[in-house]
């Protein structure tokens, strides 16, 4: 049976969590289509790898160890991950949505000659009916994704090419550990079979990696801004409150771009997605763009002068008024509140 | 230093940041065909990366290199424009329907016919955001790829290029031939020059001529005229373009309609903001 392989991204020895989430849904994806989940971590001192993902529910983990690998680059991955696709053939390949899969995956399925779609919301198994060629498929992976600006929602299918490969991004699908004591197999695979010193033509002269110290998709409260909180000072009311509710500050493209709030903490297609137990839009007119990154929220609040705001047609409670007028109101009520 | 021959591959794309309330239809969705086209932001960004460098070693030859129908054109006049010396239109109705696969396919062999040493492309398109096509023709020209760069320079017959990681920055080497791929973090793209807008204002393809009444022009300038190639002019097998060529399928489209719920109404004052957070604390939003 051809199974469900997830390519896991791997830095400084730790999975990252958009692998682990992708596994998650892979795993649930493999129980639909009676098949098994597999694996592949790239890189140097993979002995922690194992343990990290078998809870995940993985039954076969391939592990190719060299010290060459220890950061990604795109050929000797590329030709890795499709000589092992190539083996073991997959009918369903995931990987991450993010830098480095958004290289790895193009690469990859033009490699292969399949089809890739990127930064998939969804993925379900499904039939088509080919009515040209009255054919029918089942059990296909069903890829959906937004497109045109997020202005359509696409269903992706590839009838006929194997691997069906996607990428998600990192937040889009919930990382759940199916079986702590889960222990699957491990396949340790020879680097040198799949490479040539050709591969290496491209030399990393430096490297600079920040910790990841922000990290608003796991918080159940967000207070974020847009361009309309004003300033990176008025930011600080937000900061405030985010503090004082236990939660994180996110923000919308515009306010990023105008150099209020870091990258990290952009919510939306560009960003991260969330949803958390409360979302708090402060100055933010709620595009599509943004709207896509957070409209799962258990409860949304709009701050916004304008009551037409786009945002206030999604927002469970919208409170018409001043940002910087209305924030330091709540955290005062909350304070007061909770004495 | 090897001279360097640069395709800047760019896109003409609908607008689909600014979906104003005249593109929108009565039911909330998005009219497709009321959006301008315009010359794809990070291709700009791309662009940009082949004109430093050209300013640096002014031997550098540029081509941009297009795919689309007819009025994509405009892209070409758009690096013209800006100090290109030449583009190429790659345009055939068999090219419609590719999907990023096909597309790449068809861009390697006008790619292959053009030989160049570097080839800079936008890191993705705002109509589909895939960020595939760089990767994928790089692939099919079997050559080496940089994806996210933010700025590019070329020593010693190496090309170096400062990229974005997901949480940092990489400096790479990488000797020619290669694909580097341009993300929105890079300088933004130079205005049209005066003197080579008057210049090439009258630059135009074969077809756009049979439109015009202007032949007279190209046959005195013929470096207003704008190559257009086609599926025959590429080599290109039928069977790998277009659907036929594309292993993904679009299955189904919906459009996003934008539903109204039902929302509570606040005011900006203390008294009922007051409520409002006991209501939250008590229900265990908050707290
Ligand atoms: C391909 C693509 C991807 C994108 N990805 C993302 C993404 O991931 N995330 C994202 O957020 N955007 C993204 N965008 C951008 C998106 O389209 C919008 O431009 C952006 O979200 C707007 O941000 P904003 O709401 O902060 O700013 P604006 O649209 O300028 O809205 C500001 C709001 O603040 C209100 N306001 C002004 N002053 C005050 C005040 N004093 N108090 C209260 N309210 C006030 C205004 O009424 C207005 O509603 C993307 C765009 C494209 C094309």
């Amino acid at each position: 049976m051809n199974n469900i392989s997830v390519f896991c991204e791997i830095e400084n020895g730790i999975v990252a969590d958009v692998s682990l989430e992708l596994l998650t849904k892979a795993y649930h994806l493999s129980e639909k289509l009676n098949c098994k989940l597999e694996a592949i971590a790239i890189g140097n001192k993979l002995n922690s790898i194992p343990k990290q993902v078998f809870p995940y529910g993985v039954h076969k983990l391939f592990l190719v160890e060299d010290r060459r690998l220890e950061f990604y680059q795109t050929l000797p991955f590329t030709h890795i991950v499709a000589g092992i696709f190539k083996e073991s053939k997959p009918q369903i390949a995931l990987m991450g949505a993010s830098n480095v899969g958004r290289d790895l995956g193009p690469r990859v399925s033009s490699k292969l000659n399949s089809g890739l779609t990127a930064d998939c919301t969804e993925l379900e198994i499904g039939d088509f009916y080919d009515k040209k060629n009255d054919k029918q498929y089942n059990n296909l992976l069903y890829q959906i994704r937004p497109a045109f600006g997020g202005n359509i929602i696409a269903t992706i299918i590839n009838p006929e090419h194997r691997p069906q490969m996607a990428t998600v991004r990192e937040g889009v699908m919930k990382k759940e550990i199916i079986n702590k004591n889960n222990i699957g197999e491990v396949v340790n695979l020879d680097s040198n079979k799949y490479l040539n010193n050709t591969d290496f033509v491209i030399e990393i002269l430096e490297r600079h990696v920040e910790e990841r110290s922000i990290n608003i998709k796991n918080s159940q409260v967000i207070v974020s801004g847009g361009y309309g909180v004003g300033s990176k000072e008025n930011f600080k009311y937000l900061y405030e409150l985010a503090s004082v509710l236990g939660g994180e500050v996110g923000a919308s493209r515009a306010a990023v771009d105008a150099g209020f709030a870091d990258h990290a903490r952009q919510v939306g297609q560009t960003g991260v997605t969330v949803r958390p137990k409360l979302y708090i839009a402060c100055g933010i007119s709620g595009q599509i763009q943004h709207t896509a990154g957070m409209d799962q929220s258990a409860m949304i609040i709009s701050i916004n002068i304008d009551k037409d705001a786009p945002i206030n047609e999604i927002a469970d409670i919208v409170i018409t008024g001043d940002v910087s007028s209305v924030v330091p109101k709540i955290i005062a009520a909350y304070k007061k509140n909770t004495k | 230093m090897k001279k360097l021959k640069i395709v800047v591959l760019a896109k003409q794309v609908p607008d689909t940041r600014n979906v104003g309330k005249d593109a929108m239809k009565a039911d909330g969705t998005v009219n497709r065909g009321a959006l301008p086209a315009i010359f794809n932001p990070e291709d700009m960004n791309a662009l940009e990366q082949a004109l430093q460098l050209k300013d640096k070693y002014p031997d550098t030859e540029i081509t941009i290199l297009t795919m689309g129908p007819g009025r994509a054109a405009d892209i070409i006049r758009e690096g013209l424009y800006r100090g290109v010396d030449n583009g190429i239109l790659l345009t055939d109705r068999k090219f419609a329907g590719s999907d990023t696969l096909a597309t790449s396919y068809a861009l390697s062999l006008a790619i292959k016919k053009i030989e160049p040493n570097l080839i800079i492309a936008g890191r993705q398109a705002i109509d589909g955001d895939t960020a595939q096509v760089g990767p994928q023709v790089a692939e099919k020209l079997n050559i080496p790829q940089i994806t996210y760069a933010e700025s590019i320079s070329y020593q010693n017959n190496n090309i170096i290029v400062k990229r974005r990681l997901d949480n940092g920055i990489e400096t790479v080497q990488s000797p020619l031939p290669v694909l580097i791929t341009v993300g929105s973090s890079a300088t933004i793209c130079r205005a049209r020059n005066a003197k080579l807008l008057m210049k090439f204002k009258h630059a135009c393809t074969q077809s756009e001529l049979q439109e015009k009444s202007n032949d007279y022009i190209i046959q005195q300038r013929p470096y207003l005229k704008i190559s257009e190639w086609g599926v025959d002019d590429v080599d290109a097998d039928d069977k790998l373009l277009g659907l036929s060529g594309s292993p993904t399928k679009v299955k189904k489209i919906e459009n996003v309609v934008f539903t109204a719920k039902e929302s509570k109404i606040i005011n900006d004052n203390e008294a009922e903001i007051n409520e409002l957070i006991i209501e939250l604390i008590e229900n265990h939003t908050i707290g």
